[in-house]
């Protein structure tokens, strides 16, 4: 299990004690976890605090016709029932219910009316004085429902797909066609084609979406949520019950696993909010592992390829096509087949994308959206061409390799995929494949081996970040981001001190809190860019005052010097020219009499700079998998994820992104899947027994590899970001190892043993 | 979860006193799936009688056959991992460790294990009819997704599987159920303890209002020399078997003397059929053999859908195990499933 | 028409009252704690919700994640699916019974060293679950460890952390042991 790790260097600092960008550093946080101490929406156990029990539809559509509370009011320990019946009149506007990442369309308003919309769509909160009484009494809540005929099956929907507007945030209808692509692919040397579908897919975090409201005795509130944004909540709550800012404080510390699932405000925390304003008290409201199938995932979707070849192995036209669900009431949409515009080098493209309604919640970004879906379907079809082709499909890809992208007509910031072919191949040790399939065995175990990759959007977002030094030498630093297990507590950390010159134990970096300055949602893998890149302004903002401070001691070295004269390092701010002319940082304050030193700055992306230019990371995955002949069980005993993501700021957190995005590779491959009856509208295996996620014996060797990248364009850090990038790729290349192994092409997610019989 | 009291048994004849004359109450010892249909509202007592306290139920000691008693309230992994059953049934001990998790079988007990109910998604989900769950309701499985339900043995009433993988080894070893009743005690061999659905989905079991399972007799014969546990499941580990195959055979060089083997995944109960295992007496330890046993134990089996699968996978899941069990080329120690799943 | 399905029969006027507390006596992390629960209080909501001991997590309630792992008498179990009554007179060892932030254990440390996890949510049943397996004394090689570490879900996926960890605690466990 070695890997390569190669970071570009730091700018001029050189070697010292505090030069931190680009190392292993361990987890801040780390004891915290570890420890049980870091807490949790549902952790915090404020005093006098009610508990919310939330009861869902039996039924898929239709009207709530009777509720009958009086008994289960009766109960000793029930306090209330929220339903649409009593909630209190709210905000009317759609407007006041879009948070920052909605889709187009009409939000969903919980308890607003009594129509029900979708299967498990909640319909009462119980409260009561304990868990356990508030969850006997939901049991006991007699609701009465008239039915109506529903939808829910996308597989009836194909010809009723329609072209979405563009009402979400990141949402790029694809390109309109380039070339000739339908005379191209029939004058092609050899074509394919074929269909690729995946069900629905749950986030499912480990942690269960909770809130914890506690009721102040002002009548302000701080609302302890799991989210993604605490801002994006913040906003959420105060349009819908007409808050000022100050009045509703929004925390989040540690978040128990996100995967886009807390980018927008779940229901719980609109009921428990409600129920704190209307009781007058604390209340916290959980949901239970079965209502975390109640809200958004990632869309069922069926993506349509042709593609064919020139004689020379040259890709001739591509069309990809694809159809998921949304709901009826929000217009979901992800970017599923533009990547095929811009991976592979062809000139006539064909990029189809509608959406169909259905009566089902809303989808929701699910780690890499649209990307791991679409990579999916592409790099499949790309293995299937390079077999009809009869080339290898490594040399295939690189055959085709895109030196701009075509779908804008610009070049890359960056792009070492070429080498992540290369180097990834090599550890694989890729040349040792014999091509035909069924060629590789050891006893009744098939062996296979597939590649594929992918490509993923670079992007920044505006954030702010406030920092204070301290005359004990410590340095706080603060910005409302978050952290869901991708590190910014550490990153964070690493980027103040070594801007500072600081030791790691000097600087505290503190997140998640609307108190702090804004920062956006966790996703899409900006926060690095984002976030970092205010941290670091703020860090330099501190460190200029810290030199003004400096050049008015008494014998000064550094006077007369500028900022960019100078760095810091290793508690000290040095001139460059002659670093043994230096100031010890933590003397500037004591003798300038000042207790702090405070600033506060935001980053945003440099669009002057950046629009010349296609941001992207790559990445290439190689995957072998055993398959059992006769009994059909796949495992997959061996991954080799080469990523090219401009800087890595933390090789050991950044690798940990990315072998957890080689797990979910796999389990999006082999085992998840939302299974639907749509005789109920009703998913059904919803709970952690039947939906399989994979656990500790189904993972095997994973080789992590970055490929040294150097960008300035991106952001001043070049960090391209990593949660979704080592996804992409990985159920194709374990589809395509599959194929390898038994000659069975699957084009259906996931690959249960049924489809290998 | 519904309301209820607790109390904790301190004698098995009060304690099957207390359940014969209250038929809201339930026994309670591990808790590993009567607290989890609890909290989905699936199992409704109003009374939970205690019975971990009663450790005369928790030991595993020799028994007047030869074999090994193992006690109803011996939890899965100190049966899984007691020397004797390591030495005389590892088939036993090889299956335990095959189902739930290290937590589970720390939970666990050997009696409670036989009381599991099915998994079948619409008997745990109030908002789907089940007659299981509620007579008359109607089956939802059978037309709706089932790919983890019965290929054999099930009624138009209900196709639900009953999930242990425990009690797949101990059809195969055929253990012996001994129960205490308000009448006293009794035996029920293992082939007759769990039923099929028929008309009475249900009831799952053959105990009597108020009997209290006390302990497993094991016969003597353990099949320690070849043996497998075959178990295909949807992920490595921590997952309940789509199907499996229990396999115990008594060799005198190539010639089977005696045959035992039991499916899991595929029935409302662990599915034998005695005639089958008759016909590899006295014949060679063949594939060709092995594949014959293997039409005949599935000749009468029917898919409903998204389990039609399950037919051939078992099939081929009985050969394997045979073939498995004849040669032995699977470690032999207590984790041997750790390297034989496939 | 379609009822919203019960707890009860329907039609119910008055419903069966909640059970009514008691006194339950607990050792948890080697001191007694006195509390009042009813019979319907899980181990977990126990530690969680009535003595203050959030580190113990709930990821499922239901048996099927291993986040709410303790250890009962030095054994592993899920304490979601045992009632606190049921556990009187046993010694549970929580995560917080393992170690501090300040004094962490062996297995704490190597999770930090080895980056054994991301959100952090299923660590403490990680490593509860671990310490149980080495109390068992029965996993020595990685297949082993893989195998019996497997009731316990990381949604992360920082299983290789995981195992480089706990393989680490093992191997020099056993060197002690030699």
């Amino acid at each position: 299990m070695s890997q390569l790790i190669t970071t570009p260097r730091l700018v001029e600092a050189g070697t010292s004690n505090t030069s931190h960008i680009g190392k292993p550093t361990s987890r801040v946080e780390g004891p915290a976890k570890v420890t049980g101490t870091a807490k949790y929406s549902a952790e915090f156990n404020v005093p006098d605090m009610l508990y919310g029990y939330v009861v869902t539809s039996p039924i898929t559509k239709g009207r709530i016709t009777k509720i009958n509370t009086e008994p289960v009011l009766a109960l000793a320990g029930v306090v209330q029932i929220f339903s649409h019946e009593n909630v209190p009149s709210l905000a009317w506007f759609d407007r006041s219910y879009k948070d920052d990442v909605a889709p187009g369309g009409s939000p969903f308003r919980p308890l607003h009316d009594n129509e029900i919309k979708f299967n498990m769509q909640p319909v009462a909160l119980v409260v009561a004085e304990t868990f356990e009484v508030a969850r006997y009494a939901a049991s006991v809540l007699e609701i009465e429902y008239a039915e109506d005929k529903f939808d829910t099956n996308i597989d009836l929907k194909r010809d009723e797909g329609h072209e979405p507007g563009s009402g979400k945030t990141g949402f790029m209808p694809p390109p309109p066609p380039r070339g000739n692509p339908n005379d191209a692919l029939k004058n092609a040397t050899h074509r394919i084609e074929g269909e690729y579908i995946h069900g629905a897919q749950h986030h499912n975090p480990m942690e269960m979406f909770a809130t914890t409201v506690e009721y102040h005795p002002d009548g302000k509130i701080t609302a302890y949520d799991k989210t993604q944004g605490v801002y994006n909540v913040q906003q959420y709550i105060t349009k819908i019950f007409g808050l000022s800012k100050d009045q509703a404080r929004v925390v989040n510390h540690y978040m128990g696993g996100g995967f886009g699932s807390g980018l927008r405000p779940q229901y719980q925390v609109f009921l428990a909010v409600l129920a704190a304003l209307e009781l007058k008290q604390s209340v916290r409201v959980s949901l239970t592992r079965q209502q975390m199938f109640s809200f958004g995932h990632r869309p069922h979707t069926l993506q349509y390829l042709k593609m064919g070849t020139n004689p020379d192995g040259t890709l001739a036209a591509l069309h990809h096509h694809a159809l998921h669900e949304t709901s009826r009431f929000e217009e979901y949409t992800e970017n599923v087949v533009n990547w095929s515009g811009m991976l592979y080098q062809c000139e006539n493209v064909k990029l189809g994308y509608q959406v169909a309604e259905l009566d089902v919640y809303t989808p929701l970004d699910m780690r890499a959206p649209g990307a791991a879906t679409g990579s999916f379907g592409l790099e499949v079809a790309m293995d299937e061409m390079a077999y009809a082709a009869g080339i290898d499909p490594l040399d295939f890809r690189i055959r085709n390799y895109a030196e701009q992208d075509q779908n804008m007509k610009k070049p890359f910031s960056s792009k070492k995929l070429r080498e992540c072919y290369h180097e990834g191949a090599t550890r694989f040790g890729w040349d040792k494949r014999t091509p035909e399939p069924r060629s590789m065995r050891e006893g009744n175990q098939l062996i296979g081996w597939g590649m594929a990759g992918g490509v993923w959007d670079a992007s920044m977002q505006k954030a702010a970040a406030k920092a204070t030094f301290t005359a004990d030498g410590k340095l706080l630093v603060q910005s409302a981001a978050g952290e869901n297990g991708t590190g910014t507590y550490t990153i964070m950390t690493q980027i103040a001190a070594e801007t500072l010159g600081l030791p790691i134990e000097a600087v505290t970096f503190e997140l998640g809190d609307t108190n702090m300055p804004e920062a956006p949602v966790q996703g899409g893998s900006w926060t690095a860019a984002s976030v970092g890149s205010a941290v670091k302004n703020v860090c330099t903002d501190i460190g200029e005052k810290l030199l003004k401070l400096a050049q008015k001691m008494e014998g000064s070295p550094l006077k007369g010097a500028s900022i960019d004269d100078v760095h810091f390092a290793d508690g000290q701010i040095r001139l460059s020219a002659n670093p043994s002319e230096a100031v010890v940082v933590r003397d500037i304050l004591a003798a300038s009499g000042e207790e702090k030193l405070e600033a506060e700055t935001s980053a945003m992306p440099n669009l002057i700079k950046q629009q010349p230019y296609s941001m992207h990371s790559h990445n290439a995955v190689f995957a072998e998998v055993r398959v059992d002949e006769d009994l059909g069980t796949v495992h997959v005993t061996r991954v080799v994820n080469a990523v090219a993501a401009g800087r890595i700021l933390n090789t050991k957190t950044a690798r940990s992104q990315v072998l957890g995005s080689v797990v979910w590779g796999i389990s999006m491959a082999l085992m998840e899947e939302t299974v639907m009856d749509h005789t109920f509208g009703r998913y059904m295996n919803h709970n952690y027994a039947e939906y399989h996620i994979p656990v500790n014996a189904d993972i095997h060797d994973i080789d992590v590899i970055f490929v040294e990248e150097e960008d300035d364009k991106v952001n001043p850090l070049g960090v391209k970001g990593i949660g979704e990038v080592g996804m992409l790729g990985v159920a194709a290349a374990i589809t395509n190892a599959v194929y390898h192994a038994t000659g069975k092409r699957v084009r259906e997610l996931p690959i249960y043993m049924d489809k290998l019989l | 979860m519904n309301s209820f009291t607790y109390t904790s048994a301190t004698a098995v004849d009060a304690a099957v006193r207390e359940k014969s004359t209250n038929s809201k109450a339930a026994f309670v010892a591990g808790g590993t799936n009567l607290l989890d249909l609890m909290k989905e509202n699936v199992e409704r007592p109003t009374r939970l009688i205690g019975l971990n306290k009663l450790s005369d139920l928790a030991t595993i000691e020799n028994n007047p056959e030869g074999g090994l008693r193992l006690g109803a309230l011996a939890t899965n992994a100190d049966t899984a991992w007691h020397p004797e059953v390591e030495k005389r049934y590892p088939l036993l001990s090889q299956t335990i460790l095959a189902g739930a998790s290290p937590q589970l079988r720390n939970m666990a007990t050997n009696g409670g294990n036989l009381m599991q109910r099915t998994r079948c998604y619409y008997f745990y989900d109030l908002a789907t009819p089940c007659n299981k769950r509620e007579p008359g309701s109607g089956c939802s499985a059978l037309n709706g997704f089932n790919r983890i339900h019965a290929i054999l043995g099930a009624s138009e009433h209900c196709i639900a599987t009953y999930p242990s993988d425990m009690a797949v080894a101990l059809a195969a070893l055929e253990a012996t159920v001994r129960v205490s009743g308000p009448q006293g005690e009794r035996t029920i061999a293992f082939a007759d303890f769990h039923r099929l659905p028929g008309d009475h989905p249900e009831i799952d079991n053959t105990l009597e209002t108020g009997e209290l399972i006390t302990a497993l007799d094991l016969p003597a014969q353990g099949f320690e020399k070849n043996f497998t546990y075959l178990k295909l499941r949807d992920r490595t580990s921590y997952a309940f078997a789509v199907v499996s195959v229990a396999v115990g055979l008594e060799l005198e060089g190539n010639v089977i003397k005696e045959a035992r083997i039991a499916l899991g995944g595929v029935a409302h109960k662990p599915w034998r059929v005695v005639a089958v295992e008759e016909t590899l007496r006295g014949a060679t330890a063949t594939e060709d053999n092995f594949r014959e046993a293997a039409t005949a134990l599935l000749r009468d089996a029917q898919g409903y859908g998204s389990n039609n699968f399950k037919i051939e996978l078992a099939k081929r899941a009985v050969v394997r195990a045979l073939k498995q069990a004849t040669e032995m080329n699977q470690p032999l120690d207590a984790n041997a499933f750790l390297n034989s799943n496939p | 028409m379609i009822q919203q399905p019960t707890n009860t029969a329907g039609g119910a006027t008055s419903l069966p009252a909640p059970p009514s507390a008691g006194s339950v006596t607990l050792t948890i992390n080697g001191v007694q704690r006195h509390m009042q629960l009813a019979p319907w209080t899980t181990l977990l909501d126990a530690l969680r919700e009535y003595a203050d001991l959030t580190g113990t997590k709930k990821g499922c309630d239901h048996g099927q994640c291993g986040s709410c792992t303790v250890l009962v008498n030095g054994k592993r179990i899920n304490s979601c699916l045992t009632l606190a009554v049921m556990q009187e007179g046993n010694e549970i060892t929580t995560i917080e019974g393992l170690g501090q932030p300040e004094s962490l254990s062996p297995l704490q440390q190597a999770f930090i060293d080895h980056d054994a996890f991301q959100c952090g949510y299923c660590t403490p049943g990680q490593i509860c679950s671990a310490q149980g397996l080495l109390n068992e004394g029965r996993a020595h090689t990685e297949d082993e460890i893989r195998e019996l570490m497997s009731g316990n879900i990381c949604r992360c996926g920082a299983y290789v952390g995981i195992l480089a960890a706990v393989k680490e605690v093992v191997d020099k466990q056993s060197e002690i042991v030699k």
